[in-house]
Formats: C-alpha cells, structure tokens, sequence
C-alpha cells in the first residue's frame, strides 16, 4: 500500500513541533538551573554564563534562606519507602483476597473501597489533624507514613484486574498438592506479581514523594523536618521570581530520580495504565 | 428443649455462656472475656463519649478569676470541647459497632454448635477451631489490617466531615471557647439560598463542570490524535516518539506545574518574552496568562493538555496494537479507502476502548486539585466570590475554606456536594464495567 508522502512530511512536522513542546519547559527549567543570578527573565535560553552554584547552595550547610535540601531529601526518601513497603504489602493483602476469594460481604467491600475512593483526599483533612494530634504524632515523619499507607487499600483495583487475570488452575492444582492458602500466595501468587508489584510500588513511591497537602498540613513549621514537595513550594511561595534560579536547581534534583524511574520502569506502568482502564 | 435453642439463648443474654454450654471451654471463656472488657468500657467510658457526639458537649471554656494577695487572676478552665467529643463519640460508636457485630456473630456459633450436637456430633475441640478458622477465614485474616487501616484513617474521618456538615462549626465557633451545636441542614440551606454563598457555589460549580468537560475532552482527543499519528503507516522510530510524548507523565506533577507557573508569568515568564519579541510590532505586550480570568483559564486547560495527553495516547496505542489485523485486510479487499477504513473500524474500536477511561476521568477532573492549586491557586481574584477565585474549582474551594478560612461546616457541605457529582458518575461506570458484572467470566 503506497503512502502519500505529502501527508507523512506534514505528520512529521507535527510530531517535531509536539515535541518540541513537550521539551521546551524541561529544556528551560534544566537551563535555569545552570545560569548566573537568580532572576526569571533571562536575555537568551541558553544562558550567557553556566553556573553550578545554584546546585551548591542548595547543599550549603548555613544558607541564608533556611533551605536545608540534604535533610529534606533524606526525610523524602525515608517516608517514600516506608509508605512503599508497607502500602504495597497492604495493597496486594487486600487486592489479592478480594480477587481470589469469594467471601460473604465481599461485593460489599468493593462497592465501599469504591465509594471511600470518590470523596476528595483532604475532605478529611481535619479529622485525620485531630487524630494524629491525638496519637501525639503531629510533626513526626512516621504521622505521613501512617496516613499514606493506611490508605493503601483503596488503590487496589489495578492490582486486583491482574490477579483477576492468573488462572486459578495453577491454585487448584496445589491444593490437590496439599498447598495452604498462605503456601500458595507466597509460593505461587507473588512471584506470579512481580510486574504488578513494580507498578505498585512505583506508585505508592511516587505518591509519597511527590505528596504535599498532607506532608504541610502535618509538617508545619519545623523546617528539618519537611520534605522536599513542602520545601520547594514554600521555596516558590516565599521567593516567586526572587530566588528562581535555585528553585529551578532544586526542581531538578527532586524530578531526575523519579523521571528516571519512570522512564527504565515504562513497561510496567504502561501495563497497569491499560489494566486499570480496562479492568476497571 | 434443643441443644440449639439453648445454646442460642444462653449466649443471648451473655457472650460466651452458649459456648460453654457446648462444652467449648476455650472458646466461651474467650468471648466472655471480651464481653466483659467491653462492658467495663462502656459503663466507664464509651456510653460517656457516645453521649458526648449527642449533645456536643454543654458548656464552653470558662474564665475563673481568683483573688491571691489582692491580684486578680484569671484562670482559663477547659469544660467541653465539642470536636474532640465529637470524634471519640464516633471512634466509641464504631467500637460499640464492632462489638455488636462480634455479639451476633456469638449467637450464630452457638447455634451452629448446638445444632451439631443436636445431630449427635462431636464438637470441635479449640485446636480445630483455630485450624478451620486458618482455612475459611483467610481471607478475612488478610483483610484485617487493612481494613483496620481504612477504619481508622479514611471512613471515621469521611463520617467525621459528613456530621460536621451538620453543625454550626466554623471560625465563630471554634472550640474550646465555643460550643459548637448540630443544626441540620441549615449549612446546606445557607450554601443554596445565602446569597454570597449561592453565587459562589454556583459560579465555582459552573467552572467547574466547563473545566472537567474540556479538560477531559482535550486530553482524550488530542491523546487519540497523537496516538493515531505516530501509529501511522510510514511513521518510523516510533519507539522513540513515544519515549519523548510520555515525558510529562514522568516528571512528578507538582514539579511540572511549579515550572509552568513561571513559564506563564506574565512579567518575566519567557512565553511572554518570546510574545514581546516576535510579536512586539502588533502591539501586543504579552497576554495576561495567570492574572486573567478568562486566560487563566485557557492556561489550567492547556497546562493540563501537557499532562494529561500522555496518559490516553499510551492507552490508545496499547488499543491501536490490538485491533485483529484481518478486519483492515478485510476492508481492502472490499477497496475501502484509508478514511474509511479509520472511520468504520479504528475509531469504533478505540472509542468503545476507553469509554469507561473517559467517564473516570471526567469524575477525576473534577477533583483535580493540583492543577489548579499549584498554577493558578484559584486566582485571580473574584469581587463576586466569596473566598473563592475565578479558576476555583469546588476541590480548591473546599481547601481554602478549611485550611485557609476554618468555615468547616461550609467546607465538609460542599465536600459533600462534591462527593454527590462525583458519585453519581463513577457508580453508573462501574456498574456498567465489566469487571463488576462478569467477574468470574473471566476465568
């Protein structure tokens, strides 16, 4: 079958010019973070004069403007992977029940994970202020890891449509074999999951990291112990256009490991992407 | 009498007797221990707190002077504060829930074991309670922490904000020095009738229902177009193409749109510098990106075409691949043109694909708070609003009466209203989605 080449050149013009425009604000934002002084406007985008001290005072033990970006960035990492490993444990217990299970109050519980889902996040703000408060865990990194991991289960549709999907041959037939159920989701199931294990995790990484209604809510005002997502949005707040440049280095470091993740772990998120759609 | 009925009776009226009578020691002397500990809470505290979500408490801080030497002191004595007692009411209802639940569950053994007996056979010694309980109940076992976690961290604070929607608590209100009371659906009635509620409510709705109808819409199209595009015969590396489209989904949101704030900033943003440049002799002197109501709104839209078109360009290529081969095979032999081949059988396929993905993130968009929040914050300004912004959606709204105005009655009834929109979309979906009708079929 001919193609008619007028059509493609016009296709691939439009192809460039999207790209384009999905590159142009990662291009600008890396450019920033390279150029001298600390103002927005800049004469050309590639800047006249590199610099890396936007990324050294971001390290600077006693910066002017209380930016402690090492003790921001090692609270982030802490609470992502804590939420990780626990939300993910979490996630498949109850993705994996619900899906290999049939159990009196079962659709019931779908139907209320569903619901639960459909109120805004923070509707319950308040709530969660005052219990936290009352648990004595206000301003403490383990408060975030609690709140994000105890709601872990509400996200587990993607995880049970793969479930949905292992033939339960493989389970009858270990059970003839004299499997129990424990046998047989940690012998069988999980090193069935790893591709929905990934996805998991990646999200419920992500997710923390990249959090900061909660994060500020439950941060507030002792600087060392926020995270990165509170820090920079303050960062913006407080100094817009004053301090732009270092707002720029420091978006760049808080972006590069997770794009990075994203990008090797494609596969993966396309998959559950499409199984989440088409699942349900 | 039966062994059942007694057995059903006895444990009626105290948790554990029925199973005694049947000889399970181990098991009844576990559910009367239970039965009295819960007792012994309620009598001591939980029927006090349940009390407490009743009433909301009765008296407000008081300020008590005493006199010492001559000097007048003021002492701050804390009586009722109606929020904490709201909430330790509701963690002791759902306690008493529990226990109820546990109660019934009592009776129904009892009756079971009975039963059996009656039959003449052999009751269950404890060990093999424990290992039936280990087989049939795993799932249940499993779903315990999880559920407990939920509990705790999602449905008490959901039910929390839906009765706060009932009282009177706001800034005027806030306890300990107030009390704050139920007053029905008098919130909902100010929100509807009031007039500077009702403008708000309604205008904020309004956008935000335009906001969730193009939102969607631009994304699922552009992401089809884009998708259709790079699939495209003669199209080559689209492996690489991909890779580029699916870099704004990679980059974590908030981080994108803190840099598009600054991109869009009207003085010194660059979109406005390359406007003044190459533009500059028509006289425009850039366009007012963030601080206009009406481009604000073109912003938030295009903005979110950034993000959001990656996703459904990837789920259509996904579907794009899955299309049997001999359907277009079919149609060139029966001479159909390249349009018409797009339009009877790749556009049919990829629309029925993601029809449910449209509808979920329609619900999605409502609730889409980072956009707004982190380009705009709602701004600009609206005179006619009443703590509100022009790109305001009902989600930000929501935020900024509570976190920024404490109008907590107000907030948690607009949350509802939310929840109400969102609830009626989603459901409708789900039920009509194949993985809630024909579950097993899958198999």
């Amino acid at each position: 079958m001919k193609t008619n080449p007028v059509k493609i050149a016009l296709s691939y013009l439009l192809l460039v010019l999207i790209a384009l425009a999905v590159m142009y604000p990662c291009a600008w934002i890396v450019m920033s973070s390279f150029k001298a002084g600390d103002s927005l406007y800049s004469e050309t985008f590639i800047p006249q004069q590199l610099t890396l001290d936007h990324y050294r005072e971001l390290f600077d033990e006693d910066n002017k403007y209380q930016i402690y970006y090492p003790t921001w960035y090692w609270n982030t990492l802490k609470i992502a992977f804590t939420s990780m490993v626990l939300g993910t444990i979490i996630q498949l217990l109850t993705a994996y029940s619900i899906s290999r299970f049939r159990f009196a109050g079962r659709k019931q519980a779908m139907t209320t994970i569903l619901v639960l889902g459909m109120f805004p996040g923070f509707m319950s703000l308040i709530a969660i202020y005052i219990l936290l408060q009352q648990l004595n865990l206000l301003g403490s990194w383990w408060a975030l890891v609690l709140v994000y991991s105890a709601g872990a289960a509400l996200g587990m549709f993607v995880a049970k449509g793969f479930f949905d999907t292992i033939p339960r041959s493989l389970e009858e037939a270990a059970r003839i074999d004299g499997a129990g159920h424990f046998t047989i989701f940690w012998r069988i199931m999980l090193p069935l999951s790893r591709p929905i294990i990934t996805y998991i995790s990646l999200t419920t990484f992500t997710g923390a990291w990249v959090d900061f209604i909660f994060a500020r809510m439950v941060l507030r005002n002792d600087r060392e112990t926020w995270t990165l997502a509170v820090g920079l949005f303050e960062l913006v707040q407080g100094l817009q256009s004053t301090k732009f440049t270092l707002f720029a280095a420091g978006a760049i470091l808080v972006a590069i490991p997770i794009t990075i993740l994203f990008m090797f772990l494609q596969r993966f998120l396309v998959d559950g992407l499409t199984a989440g759609a088409s699942k349900g | 009498m039966k062994h059942s009925k007694t057995a059903a009776i006895l444990s009626v009226l105290s948790m554990g007797v029925g199973q005694l009578y049947n000889r399970q020691w181990a098991k009844g002397l576990l559910f009367l221990a239970f039965h009295v500990s819960m007792l012994v809470y309620f009598f001591t505290t939980g029927l006090g707190q349940i009390h407490g979500l009743i009433t909301l408490g009765d008296q407000a801080q008081v300020e008590v002077q005493r006199k010492i030497r001559g000097i007048t002191i003021t002492d701050v004595v804390n009586k009722d504060h109606s929020i904490f007692m709201m909430i330790f009411g509701l963690i002791a209802v759902f306690i008493l829930l529990i226990y109820l639940f546990i109660y019934v569950m009592n009776v129904r053994d009892a009756a079971k074991v009975g039963a059996l007996r009656d039959k003449g056979k052999n009751v269950a010694g404890f060990g093999a309670t424990l290992n039936s309980i280990r087989e049939r109940s795993f799932p249940y076992a499993m779903l315990s922490i999880p559920t407990v976690g939920v509990l705790f961290f999602t449905v008490l604070p959901i039910v929390f904000m839906i009765l706060i929607a009932f009282t009177n608590y706001s800034q005027k209100t806030l306890p300990p020095k107030n009390l704050v009371d139920w007053v029905g659906f008098g919130t909902f009635v100010d929100l509807l009738t009031l007039k500077a509620w009702a403008r708000t409510f309604f205008g904020v709705l309004g956008w935000t229902i335009i906001w969730a109808i193009s939102a969607t819409l631009s994304c699922y199209i552009g992401g089809i177009l884009v998708a259709l595009l790079i699939q495209q015969k003669g199209i080559r590396f689209k492996g690489l193409w991909r890779t580029i489209f699916i870099i704004p989904y990679a980059i974590p949101q908030f981080i994108s749109l803190l840099i598009f704030r600054n991109l869009l900033n009207d003085k010194f943003g660059p979109l406005n510098q390359a406007i003044r440049q190459y533009f500059g002799f028509l006289g425009l002197d850039g366009l007012p990106w963030l601080s206009d109501p009406f481009w604000a709104k073109v912003s938030v839209i295009g903005v979110n075409m950034w993000l959001g078109i990656p996703v459904t360009m990837v789920l259509t290529m996904g579907i794009l691949t899955a299309i049997p081969k001999d359907l277009y095979e079919a149609a060139d032999v029966d001479g159909a043109s390249g349009f018409q081949k797009f339009r009877n059988i790749t556009m049919p396929y990829v629309l029925f694909a993601t029809a449910p993905i449209l509808i979920m993130q329609f619900a999605g968009n409502i609730n889409n708070f980072n956009v707004i929040f982190l380009l705009t914050n709602g701004n600009p300004q609206n005179s006619e609003y009443t703590m509100a912004g022009s790109t305001d959606l009902l989600v930000t709204w929501l935020y900024k009466l509570t976190l920024d105005n404490q109008q907590y009655a107000m907030a948690s009834a607009v949350g509802i209203m939310i929840f109400l929109i969102v609830a009626s979309f989603s459901i409708y979906n789900f039920k009509r989605s194949r993985s809630y009708r024909e579950e097993d079929m899958i198999q």
